[in-house]
């Protein structure tokens, strides 16, 4: 499904297309609150958008420096291609201990690589424990937001959810109830995992550590129990040194919810006695992109979510509309790398307003990014025959100033007196919801060679 | 705004000869091009891009009373055309609010609008001209738009609870995302209404177009009108 198709079925839930808009915006006003306490803001953007063009200008030699530090530390590093070859690792990992169940931490990169799926039919239970993975877990739907999963859904409906999955009483929506309900249901879990998976935030060059941000504290807890902690992450996570984190870790938190930091901001460095930590860096597409200059910068992403909030297009038509693991503008802009045909409609899902370009903390050019790709879809054929020969025709119309004239003049003649069926019909998709203009009776340039010059 | 809006580009160019400015219009203009860019049609814009350089670079100032227009000029011919002749072009051209700030510097505008007024800031003059701040960057508060409206008698601006979201109009994505464009553009109404503004204005035609025909088919009267009728006195509501 395309997303306008998609967006139109969002936006005939009127009353709740209005309510996922107004809640998106709610966190788009926190983060502007919170980040405007900050004098220093904008110089910290333009800090971490340098820090990660000059790390991706050099990639390797961090990513190398990075893997020598960690296996000093004693922890198992892993390389994969692809999302086949990183499933294809965690699980030898999880095999070879003879794991039955796993606890995982919110990770976007679980979800680019299906692992779920991919475990459980393999007979491995994975457990989602940050609060809104699980609730799209138990769903059996993907996250509609990435750094709030289940933003899609009113509290109602997980009431409902719970009563059904976890035998919360019927009708009882309060978040605090079904939020101790998650918890308890989640404790057993917690318990008898064999083995914990996580994200990353951050990974640090210099030291071989990594940093996992959440508010739940669930990574600490998912990771301290079992003896086996499996941590996924994209090529694009490693940071040079410590130092930099205090940069990143004060404008994530600010442009995800407009906290002044993560309640949990946990290090991984050294594995606890007895236990491992296995770290898997995912290249999978994120090379071919370092290598394309207009699309670059997309890499600098730290998955804050700001543009998901800020997009307008974004808010009133939901996460699903955009069929991709990662929805939004940087959604937009990632996705046809993967699949040009597939994902052709996302970057004209935007009206290029600049508002992801502007909010961004690391200061991608989300906007230019989307109306690059659109030429380079175009380029590859991806437009409709028609849009296109119309397009065409519009343009030859324009290098003919004359011919542009006569065009204008006629219909300025003949629209006013049409009837309105013939004006106003399936074929106008303008005047669907909206009235075209009234036709003035001379153009600028009539009036113009008519008048005296003063 | 030459075959539908012609009273806006007509307030423009009367407000730039009252000034005593030496206004031409050359008729063999036509469009920027700025649909087909946005459309990923970079082949057809290379040669309105061409025309556009041949026609207008003779000119000292070439002013444009459309905010996404000037920035197809300024941000987006950088791809089509030599970049040594097109920087020299480029940077004489202004959107017309902004050549009124900042190139004639007016501080003394001789026009009454007795109105409350709701100002649309259209998106690529507020955030790729930069005509004022843009609600997400931190920094000290402008808008140049907005500064030469102060100036005209009796007009009272109203603070709209979303000060600059896309009204939705975005060109052909009115068409190709037509159920969230209209969406997007009744939001702004509203937000207008409740700010209890008599009247939107802006820096683009399009977009008030995109407003104006929303407005109309709800059967209310809030007209819209071009900020350079405002600036002129010739405003008719």
């Amino acid at each position: 499904m395309s997303h306008p198709q998609a967006a139109d079925t969002f936006l005939k839930q009127a009353e709740h297309a209005k309510w996922h808009d107004q809640a998106l915006w709610f966190v788009r006003q926190k983060r502007d609150k919170a980040c405007k306490k900050l004098p220093e803001w904008e110089s910290l953007r333009g800090l971490a958008a340098d820090i990660k063009k000059h790390t991706l200008s050099r990639l390797s030699e961090y990513l190398q420096e990075f893997e020598a530090k960690a296996l000093e530390n004693g922890l198992h590093v892993h390389w994969a291609k692809d999302a086949e070859e990183h499933n294809q690792i965690v699980h030898t990992i999880l095999d070879g201990k003879k794991v039955k169940k796993i606890v995982k931490s919110k990770s976007m990169l679980t979800e680019e690589c299906h692992l779920n799926t991919y475990l459980e039919e393999r007979g491995i239970e994975v457990i989602d424990t940050d609060l809104g993975e699980r609730i799209v877990q138990l769903r059996r739907e993907p996250p509609s937001h990435i750094v709030l999963p289940a933003i899609h859904l009113k509290r109602e409906q997980v009431s409902d959810l719970f009563h059904e999955k976890m035998g919360t009483k019927k009708g009882h929506s309060e978040p605090e109830y079904l939020t101790e309900a998650a918890r308890q249901d989640l404790r057993k879990d917690f318990l008898s995992a064999d083995a914990a998976m996580t994200g990353v935030n951050f990974a640090i060059a210099e030291t071989g550590g990594f940093v996992v941000c959440t508010n739940e504290g669930n990574a600490d807890l998912g990771a301290s129990l079992p003896p086996l902690h499996i941590a996924s992450m994209g090529l694009e996570k490693v940071i040079p040194r410590a130092k930099d984190l205090s940069v990143f870790l004060r404008l994530l938190a600010r442009s995800a919810t407009g906290q002044s930091i993560t309640s949990y901001s946990s290090h991984f460095h050294k594995a606890q006695k007895g236990s491992e930590i296995h770290i898997v860096l995912l290249d999978n597409g994120r090379s071919k992109i370092l290598h394309e200059p207009e699309f670059m910068k997309s890499l600098q992403c730290i998955r804050c979510g700001a543009c998901l909030n800020t997009c307008p297009i974004y808010r009133r038509s939901g996460g699903h509309s955009y069929n991709h693991v990662i929805p939004g503008p940087i959604g937009s802009v990632l996705a046809p790398h993967k699949d040009q045909s597939k994902h052709q409609s996302l970057p004209f899902a935007s009206t290029l307003c600049g508002s992801c370009t502007d909010v961004c903390p690391v200061k991608i050019d989300l906007h230019s990014q989307l109306l690059s790709w659109r030429s380079k879809l175009v380029a590859s054929g991806y437009i409709p025959k028609g849009k296109l020969l119309a397009l065409k025709s519009v343009s030859w119309v324009f290098k003919h100033p004359k011919i542009y004239g006569s065009l204008g003049w006629l219909g300025r003649k003949t629209l006013p007196s049409l009837p309105r069926f013939l004006l106003h019909n399936k074929f106008n998709v303008w005047g669907k919801q909206r009235e075209m203009p009234d036709v003035p009776p001379l153009s600028f340039r009539e009036i113009y060679k008519k008048r005296k010059k003063p | 705004m030459d075959q539908l809006y012609p009273k806006a580009a007509m307030a423009a160019l009367e407000f730039l000869e009252k000034r005593g400015i030496d206004v031409e219009y050359p008729e063999a203009q036509t469009c920027c091009g700025q649909p087909l860019k946005n459309s990923g049609c970079d082949a057809e814009v290379t040669p309105l891009a061409q025309r556009f350089h041949d026609i207008f670079s003779d000119y000292d100032y070439v002013v444009c009373p459309s905010g996404s227009c000037t920035s197809m000029v300024r941000h987006h011919y950088d791809h089509h055309l030599d970049p040594t002749s097109h920087g020299t072009l480029k940077n004489k051209v202004y959107e017309f609010c902004e050549f009124l700030h900042d190139v004639l510097k007016v501080d003394d505008i001789d026009a009454s609008f007795p109105h409350r007024v709701g100002l649309h800031q259209s998106c690529h003059g507020l955030r790729e001209l930069r005509l004022g701040s843009s609600s997400e960057l931190h920094g000290t508060s402008f808008s140049k738009v907005k500064s030469l409206l102060h100036q005209v008698r009796d007009l009272q601006l109203v603070e709209l609870e979303r000060s600059d979201e896309c009204c939705g109009f975005g060109g052909t994505f009115a068409i190709a995302e037509e159920s969230i464009s209209c969406s997007m553009g009744r939001d702004r109404i509203e937000d207008h209404k409740s700010a209890k503004a008599q009247v939107i204005t802006g820096v683009d035609s399009s977009c008030l177009m995109h407003l104006e025909g929303l407005i109309k088919r709800s059967g209310e009267t809030l007209p819209t009108v071009h900020v350079a009728e405002i600036l002129n006195g010739s405003a008719e509501l």
